[in-house]
């Protein structure tokens, strides 16, 4: 493992860590309205500010990157295991399924992802709870995020049908679903987990893109997206360049993913 | 002198047409797609102009039975179809303006927009690629992911909140969302193009630079690119939604933004068969030119 990957590794692993230590760090919770210090600069007492309301920057920013971090690795979850069905099945069936497949993926893919996710988004409810908001947005993710992932797993599996293994395995009466069960899906493993990893951090950027946007996870649960809004009232960036660090821990956390990930790419 | 029998133009009609009839079937699929996504949507039936105060009991029936026929969403698209033939693309419920009008507004903008963003990204790119590759220095290469890999990491709308913020143009913040993408996935190409053997034996035997480039890297590596181009277009197209709608600029991103944003399913139907439309056209010209490059190899 070479250096810039170790260090990947301790920048995810201490983010995370810290992310999840949350409650014992800022104890006051992210909700909690510090009504004196409205848009206070950093002190002992909260160490990145306050927001306009006189929330602690700092709190926020920790609960966010948890919520930031554990739901999109499950929004992945979704578009790899959907990937896996349309994709795995349709090349594994071949003929008129992977047409059928690769004209509903060709369909997906020629929408632009932003433009896709932002219609559909808009389109669910938006004044709901902040909990079902963080829901839909993750699901919406992970709903709409499987079309490549599909595409790639459409031709694995496809090269797969014909292999000397399956045909073996046909050979020896094996078929139908145990045959895709048993001895396909495990040997789609690897490109299936290559799309998670990839998957992790065009989810966390594309929240980013909603909650900027107003489309995110709904006050006042903090989330990357809605943190990253902040910058929107700035005037420069020498004024109250704190303003700045979830930009800056998401460079950093993205970066990290995107150096553990060349492995990952190659498998893909 | 008899000339050979020509097969190109025929072999390259027929995939025009192939083409052609692959980007009719997914536009009038996308429509539906997204005629469908609205009607099922929550809240479809409710219309916020029937809680104006100002309006009787008539009018709201009347507002009623005007989106009457959007509730049979085939019955809906059918009528879309038959009008668009006609040339009637409909009326924005948001808007209150027939939306060829409102395409025709605000096309020029996003195609200024997204246009000099895209030339910008390319140009920028691809220098640096090429540079990085002629060059060979380490810490430019290091220089030029770093740069990329960090970009690559600042999401969309993050990038025009701070154009906003710095009084930047839109389009700068088009290239730099698009910037990334090219760099990375161009000088990938250069540097597996340059390390063949044919180019590695050229260099030996003394090759201008520029020659190994015009003559020996960029046939390997040109038709990549080109298809690079096309997928590009619907990256910039993506890219204009938040920058449009956070920069105030009255192109197709923002219609689009407000469309989503007020359920107005016309607009939106509208909206997704354009910007399928130009998608699949930017990759089908990009697959075209190749072909036209390279017959031999689709």
């Amino acid at each position: 493992m070479n250096a810039a990957r170790k260090l990947a590794w301790g920048l995810m692993l201490a983010v995370c860590a810290i992310s999840l230590a949350a409650n014992w760090l800022a104890p006051a919770g992210y909700a909690k309205q510090f009504r004196e210090a409205p848009s206070a600069p950093p002190s002992r007492q909260h160490l990145l500010g306050t927001d306009e309301i006189g929330r602690d920057r700092f709190a926020r920013i920790l609960y966010g990157t948890r919520i930031s971090l554990l739901l999109a690795p499950a929004a992945a979850l979704v578009s790899t295991a959907l990937a896996a069905l349309v994709g795995g099945l349709a090349g594994y069936l071949g003929g008129i399924w992977l047409r059928l497949a690769r004209g509903f993926t060709d369909l997906f893919l020629s929408l632009p992802w932003l433009f896709l996710l932002i219609t559909v988004r808009a389109l669910l409810p938006l004044n709901v709870s902040p909990l079902v908001s963080v829901l839909i947005t993750f699901l919406i993710l992970g709903l709409l995020g499987w079309a490549a992932s599909a595409r790639v797993l459409s031709t694995s599996a496809d090269a797969l049908r014909n292999s000397d293994f399956v045909l073996q395995a046909r050979a020896s009466g094996v078929h139908g679903p145990r045959l895709f069960l048993v001895h396909v899906l495990p040997n789609l493993k690897p490109v299936l987990y290559a799309q998670f990893w990839i998957s992790i951090p065009v989810f966390i950027l594309s929240e980013a893109n909603l909650g900027i946007l107003g489309l995110g996870v709904a006050e006042p649960l903090p989330s990357w997206g809605s943190l990253l809004r902040e910058l929107e009232g700035m005037i420069s960036f020498r004024e109250e360049p704190w303003r700045l660090v979830p930009l800056l821990l998401l460079i950093v956390v993205l970066t990290s993913f995107q150096t553990l990930l060349s492995n990952e790419e190659a498998t893909a | 002198m008899l000339l050979p029998k020509m097969s190109l133009p025929k072999s390259l009609l027929w995939k025009i047409a192939r083409h052609l009839a692959a980007i009719a079937a997914l536009v009038l699929l996308g429509g539906l797609l997204s005629a469908t996504l609205v009607r099922l949507a929550p809240g479809f039936d409710a219309d916020e102009r029937e809680l104006d105060p100002g309006l009787n009991a008539e009018s709201v029936r009347a507002l009623r039975e005007s989106r009457a026929g959007e509730h049979n969403i085939l019955r809906f698209y059918a009528g879309y179809l038959r009008g668009a033939i006609h040339g009637d693309l409909g009326t924005s419920h948001a808007l209150g303006q027939p939306v060829q009008d409102l395409l025709r507004e605000r096309w020029p903008v996003t195609a200024r927009v997204a246009g000099f963003g895209l030339l910008l990204a390319w140009l920028l790119a691809t220098t640096l690629a090429f540079t990085a590759c002629l060059w060979r220095f380490p810490a430019y290469e290091i220089f030029g992911i770093t740069v990329s890999g960090a970009f690559l990491c600042i999401p969309a709308a993050v990038l025009a909140l701070l154009s906003v913020v710095l009084n930047a143009p839109g389009y700068l913040a088009i290239a730099l969302i698009v910037f990334p993408k090219i760099y990375r996935y161009s000088r990938n190409l250069l540097a597996k193009a340059y390390a063949l053997p044919h180019i590695l034996a050229a260099r030996a035997r003394g090759l201008g630079e520029v020659r190994i480039l015009a003559w020996h890297v960029l046939p390997v590596a040109g038709p990549q690119m080109i298809a690079l181009a096309g997928i590009t277009v619907s990256i910039a197209l993506g890219a204009s939604i938040p920058v449009e709608a956070l920069c105030g600029l009255p192109g197709i991103g923002q219609l689009a933004w407000q469309a989503a944003l007020s359920r107005d399913l016309p607009l939106l139907v509208n909206l997704t068969v354009v910007v399928t439309l130009v998608t699949l056209l930017a990759n089908s010209g990009a697959d075209v030119m190749i072909y036209m490059l390279r017959p031999h190899e689709l």
